[in-house]
């Protein structure tokens, strides 16, 4: 223990990218924060068992969004090796890295199947043909194994990414490294796609069983694309004051991330606008009730603030080149929408869910579960160099700013 | 070809340099001389010139966004006037104002009017099309995409004087100084 301690401090001396030491301080408030939100939660849950798991549902589908899409931004910079990602690749593989916590996380969804989803209750699929139809998916065994299957995917791939990540600080071969990233990645990216889509399909579109959209996967998943920038935006701007980073991100590389942010913003849009055009325009019984129950009574506040606050606002203001390259600003469009994201997430959930007005149950799982990961990430962000030593790429990422 | 016997008009001097740092430094030279219509070349976009003169500012992101948003007003007038006053139809019973039919014409047009605002934006900001530049008589000129670096002072400049500009001009690290006239 006391060797292993000192060799990382002979680590940090010896790496000029070691995290900075304040970093153990925020990651302590963010745990102290979600540990009184998960209290409050867990009395919650002895209250109002069903409510609590609804609202984790959502609180978790949130979280979830950030180190799934953190995962896919990073094979994507693996792939196509855009100096925009050299510097906050070790944010974004921190992020990835909590994905085993997250499986952990999912227990209580997994525990309480028959208070979300009423496909898993046999009496109500008993008086219903088209759900008896979709039991050879919709039954509980395959939905527990498929969970298990997704997150082993994620896992997986974080895994073995960010091992060779991380060799890349010790040994000299960098280019050889940055290869073998590429290839996995490549093929990484395709088991991702099908993987978040299928999760997204099981977890949040069978709360409404007979309602189906094939464009669904992708809607959910760039949101967490969306989620995973927008948070690699705000510690980027915590970690540009202090050193080592200080020196490296400069303004120019916060506006590669806000035109990154702005393109998924659009392409989150995007999906969104597809997937009513496509419903609204088939006029389906079996579709269209999805969106005539969220732009009715208290939800269609909710839509109106989505595409005002969520799109519109954000697009508008990310249309600015000097409000990309401030990286204050910048921050408060990304806090923005990332509160948005959640607001997204309830109305797109909790109608399916027969939920007719907000309950504190609902902040404070979402505190609780964003602090308790928010803690973990930095954990993990903590313990590795902010940018690998032998990034063959970094001469270029540093200079383009 | 010497400045005393010419007969056409000056229009200008013109500095050739071999390397992009010498330029950035002229640049800052010919800044402080309180010069304004001045223009630089090089065979590549070349960002540390473009930060020393300054000319990230351009008129073109406001263009585009006119252009973008008088694209998205006619795209919805041109649906919401055809669908609900000029030809109103009954299409499976819907509203004849239908905005979610309507989107992607807007967003199409807005693209469409967007694009073309930057194009033709650009050539106009740009003084574009110009069939010919006296500097197009230089011979030395054509190294410009190539291999050599230029900066270019207009006799239009305020502060241009056919002697002391081109003494100003020859104390800069350039190879050459060249008198560009019609």
């Amino acid at each position: 223990m006391m060797q292993r301690e000192k060799k990382s401090t002979m680590e940090r001396a010896t790496n000029r990218w070691a995290p900075p030491a304040q970093i153990g301080q925020l990651r302590n408030v963010a745990f102290a924060v979600g540990a009184i939100a998960a209290v409050a939660s867990g009395i919650g849950a002895f209250l109002t068992p069903q409510r609590f798991v609804q609202s984790y549902l959502v609180a978790y589908l949130w979280v979830l969004a950030a180190p799934l899409g953190a995962l896919g931004l990073m094979m994507l910079h693996h792939v196509s090796r855009g100096a925009w990602g050299v510097l906050i690749r070790r944010i974004l593989e921190a992020a990835a890295r909590t994905l085993p916590f997250m499986a952990v996380l999912f227990l209580p969804v997994l525990l309480r199947m028959q208070d979300l989803y009423i496909w898993s209750d046999p009496a109500i699929v008993s008086e219903d043909a088209l759900l008896q139809a979709k039991t050879p998916w919709l039954n509980t065994t395959f939905f527990t194994i498929r969970a298990g299957f997704y997150f082993l995917a994620w896992i997986g791939l974080t895994t073995v990414l960010t091992r060779i990540s991380r060799s890349q600080d010790r040994a000299s071969e960098g280019l050889s490294a940055a290869r073998r990233l590429q290839s996995i990645s490549a093929g990484g990216l395709v088991l991702f796609v099908v993987t978040v889509s299928f999760a997204s399909f099981d977890w949040l579109m069978s709360l409404d069983p007979h309602w189906y959209s094939s464009i669904y996967g992708i809607y959910y998943m760039i949101g967490a694309v969306l989620t995973a920038l927008c948070l690699t935006v705000v510690i980027s701007l915590w970690l540009s004051g202090r050193t080592p980073m200080d020196g490296a991100l400069r303004p120019l590389h916060f506006h590669d991330l806000g035109k990154l942010m702005l393109a998924f913003l659009m392409l989150w849009a995007y999906f969104a606008v597809s997937q009513l055009i496509i419903i609204w325009s088939g006029n389906l019984p079996e579709e269209v009730p999805w969106y005539i129950e969220r732009t009715t009574g208290m939800w269609k506040w909710f839509a109106h603030a989505i595409i005002l606050v969520h799109f519109a606002l954000p697009f508008a203001l990310l249309l600015s080149s000097d409000l990309k390259a401030d990286a204050k600003r910048l921050v408060g469009v990304a806090g923005l929408v990332l509160v948005m994201r959640w607001v997204d997430m309830f109305w797109q959930a909790a109608p399916s869910m027969h939920l007719h007005h907000l309950h504190w149950l609902d902040v404070t799982t979402a505190i609780a579960l964003g602090g308790i990961w928010t803690g973990l990430f930095l954990t993990q962000l903590q313990g590795t160099a902010l940018i690998p030593r032998n990034e063959p790429f970094l001469e270029e990422a540093l200079q383009h700013g | 070809m010497s400045l005393s016997n010419s007969s056409r008009p000056l229009r200008g001097y013109l500095a050739e340099f071999d390397a992009p740092e010498k330029v950035v430094d002229a640049i800052h030279r010919v800044r402080e001389e309180g010069y304004e219509k001045y223009d630089t070349f090089s065979p590549y976009p070349c960002e540390e010139m473009a930060d020393a003169m300054d000319v990230h500012r351009s008129w073109l992101p406001f263009i585009v966004l006119g252009g973008g948003i008088t694209g998205a007003l006619t795209g919805w007038a041109l649906q919401f006037l055809t669908s609900t006053q000029v030809y109103p139809m009954n299409i499976g019973g819907r509203p004849y104002n239908s905005w979610p039919a309507f989107i992607v014409v807007i967003f199409e047009c807005t693209i469409l009017f967007a694009a073309f605002s930057a194009v033709l934006g650009m050539f106009a900001l740009n003084r574009l099309p110009q069939p010919h530049h006296p500097l197009f008589g230089i011979e030395s000129f054509k190294r410009a995409s190539q291999d050599r670096y230029f900066l270019y002072v207009e006799s239009t400049d305020p502060r241009f004087d056919i002697h002391s500009t081109r003494a100003f001009m020859e104390s800069l690290d350039s190879s050459e100084v060249t008198a560009v006239e019609d």
